[in-house]
């Protein structure tokens, strides 16, 4: 019940600042971004993890929707409409982004044997992986490993599992097919576990 | 007659199916039954399941970021350009 009582003060404080907007109040252009600014400058740091391309990319956004206010229908929260505008801001920053040569991620997937086992056998990570997250080392153990990840496989991993686009979505923005999407998330997450894996094995030390 | 087991490369190439509950009942009647008899596979899935998890709590803003924590500098940046740009 709280949720929804704060779902409803969020959109109708939406519906206030987009009126503003229209109306052309000057001061309604700075209420969007302090009220969004923060959630944007995350999902731009998450995937291009470069403070200033971030920032610029944030701010490429905040221009975008300002000139697009007009387009936006109220059919899409305002949170989410701004969300795909600061994700497409910040993968045309990739792209334009000098690239370093990607490394492979062949030999962070499992490898099996001729007659398809597993070379070398899964063992179970330690009860209480979930909990130890709540430990800033886990956290940025965690995160280091999502920064080994080859750029084409930690884009997809971030647009699909963070930032919680669906794969048409994430094929779309991307200009790859929805057949490349899924096999890069699932090698992404199969790369990231075998990052982790000598980490929170059991029997390794916490 | 029953048809032979999936081996776990096949196991474990699908598992994105399996995990976002793709499969059709069949296929995942397939996989549970490896599942069943082999445990280096069930440790490779709650791990992998596991991975799930960390991956979007460890980049999800920290308790001391605060969710309205945005850089006075960028504020002041982004409506300079608009009046620039006479967006």
């Amino acid at each position: 019940m709280e949720a929804r009582a704060a779902d409803e003060q969020d959109e109708a404080a939406d519906a206030r600042l987009l009126a503003d907007l229209r109306a052309g109040d000057d001061a309604a252009y700075e209420r969007l971004v302090r009220r969004y600014g923060a959630r944007l400058l995350a999902t731009a740091r998450r995937l291009l993890r470069h403070e200033e391309d971030a920032r610029d990319a944030v701010q490429d956004a905040f221009l975008q929707a300002f000139r697009g206010l007009d387009r936006f229908q109220g059919d899409a929260r305002l949170s989410t409409w701004l969300h795909r505008i600061v994700v497409n801001a910040a993968l045309m920053k990739l792209r334009t982004r000098r690239r370093k040569p990607e490394s492979s991620i062949e030999e962070l997937l499992p490898r099996f044997l001729e007659d398809g086992h597993m070379a070398e056998a899964a063992a179970p990570w330690r009860d209480g992986t979930d909990a130890a997250l709540e430990r800033e080392e886990t956290r940025e153990l965690v995160r280091r490993g999502i920064d080994r990840l080859p750029e084409s496989y930690r884009t997809v991993l971030v647009l699909r599992d963070l930032e919680e686009l669906d794969t048409a979505e994430t094929s779309a923005l991307l200009g790859i097919g929805t057949d490349a999407v899924k096999t890069r998330l699932h090698r992404a997450r199969q790369a990231l576990r075998q990052i982790l894996d000598p980490h929170l094995r059991s029997g390794s030390l916490p | 007659m029953t048809r032979p087991l999936l081996t776990c490369k096949q196991l474990i190439d699908f598992l994105d199916g399996y995990v976002e509950e793709e499969l059709s009942a069949d296929e995942r009647a397939e996989f549970d039954r490896h599942l069943a008899l082999c445990p280096p596979c069930i440790a490779y899935l709650e791990s992998y399941r596991a991975t799930v998890r960390l991956g979007r709590s460890a980049l999800a803003p920290s308790e001391e970021e605060a969710p309205n924590d945005v850089p006075e500098a960028l504020v002041h940046a982004i409506l300079a350009a608009r009046r620039r740009s006479g967006a």
